[in-house]
């Protein structure tokens, strides 16, 4: 049976690792070659890494990094972070990176994805949606934002998830903006709202701080990508540094619970 | 020594990497020369069909490779689409396969039972082994992979079936016939159980 996977989302800021809190007041948590051994060792089901830094500064991919994580990784990794063209996802792949993820520049091209899934195939290409619920008095819904949620867009998340897929994606990273670093759970509604609209892989960020969490995101979604920051680098209520993930014996009962409870619609 | 063929696709420093971890004598071949100190080879592979194809041909590897893989029985494993390049043809692209292994390599989303799952294929799936291949030594119950693909090799003749895996339909993800094996998973990226199957399979 194929199984939910849960997945550790690193990102990378000015060479180290940090985590954020609502996409602002990055904390070090500390050296992404150590964080990548210690998920070797925890035997971790994907790892992503996103480097806030490259899209934001409109920089090149940091090869020298992903080389080197790649060459570290021993499970399945996602890249993302400053791709903007098919040749550099290529090279990316090329360095021995499984997936290249992409927002920014696939927000203002979608046709990018297809470039990208003809140079690489498309299951290795990832689209990121960064959204943000909509908190105004008479909105509801969420907007679509990029280059760290600091620019918004007018498109309806849900048709521009779908034609993203249309367009190449091979998985969707659907991340819940106001929902990062809080550890209060997963945005359940979009969630299963996504899932319901698209028909390739799906993997939820932003809010998940216990395994209860993901194992009521699996319950309500079924077999998707559970990935999280916070609840894989923090330890306690005052956030101390600790990087953890659970044991596979955690994880098939967490998993298993949560497929016995879903209700395919 | 483990030569990994690298024709311009697929993770060859993945490869380098776990054979390193676990001590045995691994390195690339570019050139039909380098392939001369084969004794075991690995054809790693992702993206298109045609395209790994159309790219093992041009590397001049191809023939050096049919000659040691047919002619002297040097033992091969494929990866995903170096895995799928061991069949017949693929309902992927155009070129033919290397033909080592009859078979036809076909695509979940013309599947009906296939209909309403998510594609690609993308995840840790469970195996269900054959029993008695010397690939399995040592594997532990219940072994895992990852897979990432949308199409799967489907043999000809189910004796060279080594493993299944399910994703709609109990899918051919192990070939093995004689010493040539092909897998759709991942190995050098599936953890302590990969590294056993690439153990394994460098001391055949």
């Amino acid at each position: 049976m194929l199984r939910p996977r849960i997945i550790p989302c690193l990102l990378v800021h000015k060479g180290g690792l940090v985590k954020t809190q609502g996409f602002t007041a990055p904390k070090y948590v500390g050296d992404p070659i150590n964080a990548v051994k210690i998920f070797n060792e925890k035997e971790a089901d994907e790892l992503m890494v996103l480097d806030i830094d490259a899209a934001a500064n409109k920089a090149e991919p940091n090869y020298a990094l992903i080389a080197k994580l790649a060459a570290e990784c021993r499970m399945p990794l996602c890249y993302g972070g400053g791709v903007t063209t098919a040749e550099q996802a290529s090279r990316i792949i090329d360095l021995g990176v499984e997936k290249v993820s992409v927002s920014a520049a696939a927000i203002a091209d979608p046709a990018l994805l297809t470039r990208m899934a003809e140079a690489i195939g498309r299951q290795s290409v990832v689209a990121v949606l960064d959204l943000r619920k909509k908190t105004g008095l008479f909105s509801k819904g969420y907007e679509l934002c990029t280059h760290n949620a600091r620019t918004t867009h007018k498109a309806d998340p849900v048709a521009f998830a779908q034609q993203l897929q249309q367009a190449g994606a091979g998985e969707i990273v659907v991340n819940a903006v106001e929902r990062d670093g809080t550890m209060q759970g997963y945005d359940l509604t979009l969630a299963r709202q996504m899932r319901a609209a698209l028909k390739v892989p799906l993997t939820l960020l932003g809010g998940a701080g216990s395994l209860d969490d993901m194992k009521a995101l699996i319950a309500a979604c079924g077999v998707v990508g559970a990935a999280a920051g916070s609840l894989f680098v923090f330890k306690g209520p005052y956030r101390a540094v600790l990087i953890n993930y659970p044991t596979q014996a955690q994880k098939d009962e967490m998993c298993r619970a949560a497929l016995a409870a879903h209700r395919p619609h | 020594m483990i030569r990994i063929v690298d024709y311009g696709v697929g993770n060859i420093q993945a490869f380098m990497t776990m054979f390193k971890r676990l001590g045995i004598a691994a390195a690339r071949a570019r050139t039909a020369d380098d392939l001369a100190d084969a004794t075991r080879l690995i054809l790693p592979g992702v993206g298109a069909f045609d395209t790994a194809m159309m790219l093992l041909d041009k590397s001049g590897m191809r023939q050096r490779l049919d000659e040691l893989v047919l002619g002297g029985q040097v033992p091969v494993l494929g990866i995903c689409v170096g895995m799928q390049m061991l069949a017949s043809g693929s309902d992927e692209g155009e070129l033919p396969g290397l033909n080592w292994v009859p078979g036809r390599v076909r695509s979940f989303a013309a599947q009906p039972q296939c209909r309403d799952l998510p594609m690609p294929h993308m995840g840790w799936n469970d195996l269900q082994l054959q029993d008695g291949h010397k690939l399995f030594t040592d594997f532990e119950p219940e072994p895992r992979f990852y897979f990432l693909h949308s199409y799967y090799f489907d043999a000809e003749d189910k004796a060279d079936v080594a493993a299944t895996a399910a994703y709609g339909l109990d899918f051919d993800c192990i070939v093995a016939r004689g010493h040539i094996h092909g897998v759709q998973c991942h190995p050098e990226k599936s953890h302590h159980f990969g590294a056993q199957l690439l153990k394994n399979f460098a001391e055949l």
